[in-house]
């Protein structure tokens, strides 16, 4: 069975979904083909083979420089038309998302998203997707025949280990759009710089309203820094405007799955448990012993999180020598 | 300039859920008009105001989603119509893709669909992207601010959210767009806005009328069952000595 990635590269690397999406790949078929497109893309193809693809189709052009939807949806489309692919899969982040659609309407073909569980039952996919805010799952199965498409969550499947002796054939494809028939133009581009992206965090050190200001936020972001994870918050924070919206987790928020989520000052309404419940480890940090996210936490302390999370991050110092 | 928004009704994200041994959903509450849709309502009453644009308010389902559509009303918008058909149960993103798309063509002289960030049901936004492919129009997903829309030269501006940051696009009209929750603060009916929406008449539109088979909307992927998540063993260990807690979490293996 062929089964086709979609490599999504920011600065001329994919991004660690991308490499998830391979091992997946993997695991579904017998020949994985990675699709990089971009501009100065000779990186990514190297990192694609290392993870776990038998062939690449890269696509090196200035109208691909950055994801847009209309010329990459035409390039994704054509190239599942010509090569006929049983799955097509890749990252659900907002440009995964965007594309897979878009792909699999020019296609006709069956799509299921933001799946956390993907496996084939005969030579149809099923998988087990969290709906309602995370309340409940979701198992569902592409029907039709053709080409099927998924998009993957972040953190839901294990990344393979990089082989840098792998290669394989790399085939060239052109981008299926002029540029002047491309309606979209990016006039410009706010970076959301070198910080940690909140979905590929395997750490997460969040507050809320219990944090009390903005300058409440400093012992987070210092103990993040410790751990080398990113700064999440409580919706009540942000819309007290303490912190920007890009690090709100929750229902209206992002939906983050890392390893650690730690949890300090926020309550645990059922609107932030949507976006966190999938933390493999949760800590929360509340003066109120009676929280609710203490019912979610596999530890908890019960206290005023000033005083606990430098003391917190000096232990953190001295036992990882920082 | 004429704008369409398309909303559904969603269990409340408050409201208790429970999965039956035969695998459906229970839900304890009534439905909600979508939380990420009162944006796009709001948005499309905003553009009303400024360009003086019609607004068309649509909804895909059965009469539950009423409320949705009533709720348009009450706070601006000039018409509402539900598409359904019995041929639409179990729809999936494509089949309501197809049908929205239809209905929007049906309009005829529609500038800018307008869509909430996600569809918490189906937890998905592929429909919106999917809509704007069957239109042939550009799609600009996750916009946290319309900045200029210029109907008679036909060129929308936005700031739109994604992972890599903030980009500001322009883009050709006929567009498409999803919203995000911070484009706007949600404007909520007036008692005299609902009592006119009580009255006001709610077409169906059929397959028939958007020149649809059955055949073309048939599901290209299915919910076989719900599931509940799996339960999370044992239950907080409080730890009071900060030392300990970096400790256990050194043993999981998670830092
Ligand atoms: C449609 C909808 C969507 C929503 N989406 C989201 C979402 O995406 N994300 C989200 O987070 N919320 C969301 N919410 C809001 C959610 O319901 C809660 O209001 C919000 O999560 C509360 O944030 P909080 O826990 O920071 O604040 P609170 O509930 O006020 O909790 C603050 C906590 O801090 C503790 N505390 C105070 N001071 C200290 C201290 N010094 N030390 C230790 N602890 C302290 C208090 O005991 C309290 O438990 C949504 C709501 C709705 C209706
Ligand atoms: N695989 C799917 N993808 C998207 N939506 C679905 C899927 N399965 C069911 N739905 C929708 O979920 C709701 C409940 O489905 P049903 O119980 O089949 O009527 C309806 O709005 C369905 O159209």
């Amino acid at each position: 069975m062929s089964v086709f990635v979609w490599i999504e590269v920011h600065d001329g690397q994919p991004i660690p979904a991308s490499f998830e999406a391979l091992g997946l790949a993997r695991q579904l078929g017998d020949r994985v083909t990675g699709l990089v497109f971009g501009q100065g893309i000779d990186d990514a193809v190297k990192a694609a083979f290392a993870h776990g693809a038998d062939a690449v189709i890269k696509a090196d052009d200035a109208s691909l420089a950055r994801y847009r939807f209309e010329p990459y949806v035409a390039l994704l489309a054509g190239l599942v038309q010509e090569h006929n692919p049983a799955i097509v899969l890749a990252a659900a982040t907002t440009s995964g998302r965007e594309l897979l659609a878009g792909a699999a309407a020019d296609v006709e073909g069956g799509l299921l998203t933001d799946v956390t569980e993907l496996s084939l039952d005969g030579d149809k996919l099923k998988a087990v997707r969290p709906v309602l805010g995370g309340k409940v799952l979701s198992v569902e199965t592409v029907t039709a025949g053709g080409p099927q498409f998924a998009t993957l969550r972040s953190r839901a499947f294990p990344q393979p280990e990089p082989d840098a002796s792998r290669s394989g054939d790399v085939i060239d494809a052109a981008p299926a759009l002029a540029e002047d028939a491309i309606a979209a133009k990016v006039e410009s581009i706010e970076s959301a710089g070198g910080q940690i992206s909140l979905t590929d965090a395997t750490i997460i050190v969040a507050g809320g309203r219990g944090v009390g200001g903005p300058e409440g936020f400093a012992p987070i972001k210092e103990l993040a820094e410790t751990l080398g994870g990113a700064v999440g918050a409580s919706r009540a924070a942000v819309d007290a405007g303490w912190i920007p919206y890009e690090h709100q987790v929750g229902q209206t928020g992002k939906v983050v799955s890392p390893d650690l989520y730690i949890a300090a000052g926020i309550s645990g309404a059922i609107q932030h448990q949507a976006g966190m419940r999938t933390a493999k480890v949760i800590v929360a940090i509340n003066k109120d012993a009676d929280a609710p996210i203490f019912k979610l936490a596999r530890y908890g302390m019960a206290g005023d999180l000033f005083d606990i999370l430098p003391r917190l991050n000096e232990e953190f110092r001295k036992k990882l020598n920082k | 300039m004429h704008v369409a928004v398309i909303t559904n009704c969603t269990p409340d994200t408050a409201a208790d859920v429970a999965v039956d041994a035969g695998g459906n959903l229970k839900v304890d509450d009534k439905l909600v008009v979508n939380p990420w849709d009162e944006y796009a309502i709001t948005e499309a009453i905003l553009l009303k105001e400024a360009h003086n644009a019609q607004v068309s308010i649509l909804t895909l389902g059965g009469p539950e989603h009423e409320e949705a559509l009533k709720h348009g009303l009450a706070i601006g918008c000039d018409q509402a119509i539900r598409i359904w058909d019995d041929a639409l149960q179990g729809w999936d993103s494509l089949a309501f893709a197809k049908a929205v798309a239809a209905a929007i063509g049906k309009l005829g002289d529609v500038d800018l669909v307008l869509f909430g960030k996600e569809l918490p049901d189906i937890a998905s936004d592929a429909h919106i992207f999917q809509t704007a492919r069957k239109l042939g129009w550009t799609p600009l997903g996750f916009v946290a601010k319309i900045e200029a829309l210029d109907p008679a030269a036909g060129t929308i501006r936005v700031k739109r959210q994604v992972e890599s940051g903030t980009e500001t696009v322009t883009s050709r009209l006929p567009a498409v767009i999803s919203v995000l929750k911070d484009i706007n603060e949600p404007k909520y009916p007036t008692f005299i806005g609902i009592r006119k929406a009580a009255k006001a008449s709610m077409p169906v539109w059929s397959l028939a009328d958007l020149g649809l088979d059955a055949a073309a909307v048939a599901p290209k992927a299915k919910r076989l069952a719900y599931q509940d998540l799996p339960k999370r063993e044992g239950a907080v260990e409080m730890i009071d000595d900060p030392a300990l807690l970096v400790d256990k979490l050194l043993e999981e293996k998670v830092i």
